[in-house]
């Protein structure tokens, strides 16, 4: 049998093209609502799961609760608030009291509901953190950066006291129970739904089941996220914004042709260009924070290759041309980290004392032997800021005979690249959440190793001082300890610090009450738009 | 016919196996770790290692490929990491939107390169076969993503006449009931003329940008084919008994003339289908192409594996549709099965 042409032809439209009466109901207005664009959503509701993407946390703060927050403090510079490390408030503990001893720490809890209607229960936040100990991954890791590690530390002492015991005594756990991880789940709600899991990952995955100040009212990953306000949030003043739009716009230039139009209201994650160009033409508000313990850095590696030799290390920092990476690849975004005084300050990051000076650097490579070759590696995903940073690097190192090859390694491979510790120059941007000098260099630069010390530095003082300033307890010895400790990477340079960026947001000059998170994702809670 | 259909499937089994087996290993050389990838900053390598063994990959190549296909037969093709769901949920939601976008497009490349090429062949060096160079010309060479930015840029940032690049639909409609995944016909369907001229809004500029791209190939072959028809014996012999010349190229020679523009057509849409995820990124389109971008840059192997497998059996469909067309538009065209 064959198809005939006229048979063919025959497929007839029955167009469909009668109008149906008040067909658009109720929409809500625009004033009610807040329209983020960003480059990539959650992939997951869960922050505590395994493999969550960076806006996640937007998830986990928004839409649940910890013991503690951060109090917000005034932006220096103004446009809003951002965080102090050392002072933390209650969000779902009203009050908490430390032991005499130190070595524990009281909860009492708010009269707090969960969206379902149940009240939070101290047996909620226990299951909450056991599960944040137990879960693996990030979560664990980040739980035992302040010293949480065992679900046995956890005590719900009656339905609304609760007790962390701790395994010693460590300036970081406080704060970390107010980071993005320990948040507190509908327990019973989970184990309802966990399907025979114990920690209910596939359920908390797709589903919310918290307290916090706003809800998930749908999630198509990878095209938007919409959150709707929780009218009897317990934990803090209620919102204004009624209503959240989260749209994934990847190309960063239609980001700002959307904000810049009018039609976004917030938008995150632009190049600094963009950022400095918005800033200039002052038509919707940019506000930069500089990224607490946040620094693009220089690693030079010291057990393989020319930069074993202290001396090279030296010559580069002697070398880099800081103001004009400054201005050329972060458009003045940042802080500059040079020049800084012979005696450091208790904090990080802060200006090394190296400045740019040719002849200072001609030197020390000429005692160490004179120019050589070597590669410069960085992540293809930071390309934006990198690859203008890493030219001019080549650049200046050119002047002082060392001839430097550039190598872009892509986003999944980077990882794999800075585990090996052997490429010589690596250009990388860390950033830790608890805003701590030994917290950032136990990360970095100390001899365990982590994936994070590119520059595979090995020195046993220097570990011996990090863990010291760690679990010191007394202020002046610890502040001591950390002068000492950067006094010696000043000298050792194993990472040369270049500049600490900012964290840019632009908005609309309608939207008030920003409010900057170390985890650096939108906190709603604080939004107003006029 | 059917039996015709049926032979024609049987020769793509092969290359569909293939396609598994060289995907599957493909994605397994790629440089890159998922797991370190996933396992976020500050990771250990306990983390980095508990991960590779809950994703499954610290086990051999072969047990790896035996579990994927054991999946693949129940219609599983794994868990995307980048978007947390399913890859089969992923596709049915993403191909409609690329579908779409890409025919529309198609549709008007072809309302604008069909006459065109037509017009050019008849008027052979006349100033419409120069303009018919100059658009073929300008279609290959200005690449999607620049089209895209400059009427982004001309008709949403200095006019303001399209509406934001914000993907399908403006963030205050809600999506119309789901029928075909397609918004233009859901919303007919639904019987709600607001949202399908939201939707018809939304499409306009990045389906224009397609069609620009797609233009030259589609003008240059209608014009080569009707070239060579037109100077056939048969067109001479038509003229020759007076037939008006609107018959002879409307009725006789476009219609030979159509079996490689219908071919070139085929091409271009599943290029198009898979390769224009620039486009997709430029307007915030939530389509396959992207989907499997990004996917690739966070070496997500279960959607890659499933965007190619998809894309295979497309084309496989689709070369199949065309043959079967061929027999309709030329019945000398016989398919032997």
């Amino acid at each position: 049998m064959a198809i005939t042409r006229r048979a063919a032809i025959a497929g007839g439209l029955a167009a469909p093209f009668v109008i149906r009466q008040g067909a658009s109901a109720q929409a809500p207005s625009r004033s009610e609502t807040l329209l983020l664009v960003q480059e990539y959503g959650p992939n997951s509701l869960d922050m505590q799961g395994i493999g969550s993407s960076q806006p996640v946390n937007g998830v986990a703060l928004n839409c649940y609760d910890r013991l503690l927050r951060f109090k917000p403090v005034p932006i220096p510079g103004g446009g809003g608030h951002q965080v102090a490390m050392g002072e933390l408030e209650g969000e779902l503990a009203e009050s908490w009291q430390l032991a005499s001893d130190g070595m524990s720490c009281t909860f009492k809890l708010r009269d707090a509901k969960f969206h379902s209607g149940r009240p939070v229960s101290a047996r909620d936040v226990k299951w909450s953190l056991d599960r944040a100990v137990s879960i693996g991954g990030f979560a664990t890791t980040q739980m035992n950066a302040g010293s949480l590690e065992k679900p046995e530390q956890f005590v719900a002492l009656d339905d609304k006291t609760f007790r962390i015991d701790f395994v010693r005594k460590d300036k970081m756990t406080m704060p970390n129970l107010a980071v993005t991880i320990p948040f507190v789940f509908d327990s019973e709600l989970a184990i309802k739904n966990s399907g025979g899991d114990p920690w209910a990952k596939d359920f908390l995955k797709n589903n919310i089941a918290g307290s916090g100040a706003f809800r998930v009212e749908s999630w198509k990953p990878g095209v938007e996220t919409i959150y709707v306000r929780n009218d009897d949030w317990a934990c803090g003043k209620r919102p204004q914004l009624r209503r959240i739009i989260a749209r994934d716009i990847a190309s960063p230039s239609t980001r700002r042709a959307l904000i810049e139009r009018g039609d976004a209201d917030i938008s995150y994650g632009l190049p600094p260009k963009d950022f400095k160009d918005l800033a200039d033409a002052g038509k919707v508000n940019v506000v930069g924070v500089p990224i607490p313990n946040g620094v693009w850095g220089l690693y030079l590696n010291a057990q393989v290759g020319p930069f074993k030799d202290v001396r090279l290390r030296q010559a580069v920092a002697w070398v880099l041309p800081y103001d004009k990476i400054l201005q050329a690849s972060l458009f003045g975004r940042g802080v500059d980290m040079s020049g800084g005084p012979e005696l450091p300050k208790p904090a990080w990051p802060q200006p090394f004392p190296y400045k740019t000076n040719l002849d200072k650097a001609k030197e020390l490579v000429a005692a160490a032997g004179g120019g050589f070759s070597t590669t410069l590696q960085f992540d293809a995903g930071n390309a934006t800021v990198a690859e203008p940073m890493s030219v001019l690097i080549k650049e200046a190192l050119g002047a002082i005979g060392i001839n430097v090859e550039i190598s872009k390694v892509p986003g999944a491979n980077f990882r794999t690249e800075i585990a090996k510790k052997t490429n010589p120059m690596t250009l990388n941007r860390f950033a830790g959440w608890l805003d701590y000098p030994d917290y950032y260099l136990f990360w970095t630069m100390h001899g365990n190793n982590s994936i994070f010390n590119i520059a595979n530095y090995q020195n046993p003082e220097l570990d011996k001082m990090i863990d010291a300033a760690r679990f010191a307890g007394d202020r002046a010895d610890y502040e001591k300890t950390v002068v000492e400790f950067i006094k010696l990477v000043n000298r050792e340079v194993p990472m040369i610090p270049i500049s600490q960026p900012t964290h840019d947001v632009a908005m609309q000059k309608s939207i008030g009450g920003y409010q900057f998170q170390p985890c650096r994702e939108p906190d709603f809670r604080y939004l107003t738009k006029a | 016919m059917l039996r015709l259909i049926a032979a024609r499937l049987k020769t793509t089994i092969p290359s569909i196996l293939g396609v598994i087996v060289v995907t599957f290993l493909l994605t397994r050389v790629l440089p890159g770790d998922t797991a370190a990838y996933f396992a976020g900053p500050a990771a250990t390598p306990q983390a980095i290692a508990e991960i590779r063994g809950k994703l499954g990959l610290d086990q051999p190549l072969p047990v790896q490929f035996v579990a994927y296909v054991k999946a693949l037969v129940q219609g599983d093709l794994g868990q995307s990491l980048t978007t947390g769901q399913p890859v089969t949920a992923d596709l049915a939601q993403r191909l409609p939107a690329s579908a779409e976008l890409t025919l529309f497009g198609l549709l008007i490349a072809m309302a604008v390169a069909l006459p065109l090429g037509v017009l050019a062949a008849v008027r052979q060096g006349s100033w419409i076969d120069h303009l018919c160079r100059v658009v073929a010309t300008a279609g290959v060479s200005l690449p999607v993503f620049f089209t895209g930015l400059l009427l982004v840029y001309v008709f949403y940032f200095i006019l303001g006449w399209a509406p934001a690049p914000l993907g399908r639909l403006d963030v205050f409609f809600s999506e119309p009931p789901r029928v075909t995944g397609f918004l233009l016909i859901d919303s007919l369907i639904a019987r709600e003329p607001e949202t399908f001229r939201a939707a018809l809004a939304q499409i306009l500029l990045p389906a224009l940008t397609l069609a620009i791209f797609s233009l030259a190939p589609i003008t240059r072959m209608t014009r080569a084919a009707m070239l060579a028809v037109l100077s056939a014996d048969f067109v001479r012999t038509a003229r020759a008994s007076g037939l008006s010349s609107r018959t002879v190229i409307g009725i006789y020679a476009f219609r030979n003339a159509m079996l490689p523009v219908v071919t070139t057509l085929g091409m271009v849409f599943s290029f198009l289908l898979g390769a224009n995820v620039l486009v997709e990124k430029v307007f915030a389109w939530p389509g396959v192409g992207s989907y499997a971008v990004e996917a690739l840059i966070a070496s997500d192997y279960a959607p890659i594996q499933g965007f190619v497998l998809t894309m295979a059996i497309l084309y496989v469909a689709l070369n199949l549709a065309i043959d079967i067309l061929y027999g309709v538009i030329d019945p000398r065209v016989r398919l032997e099965g």
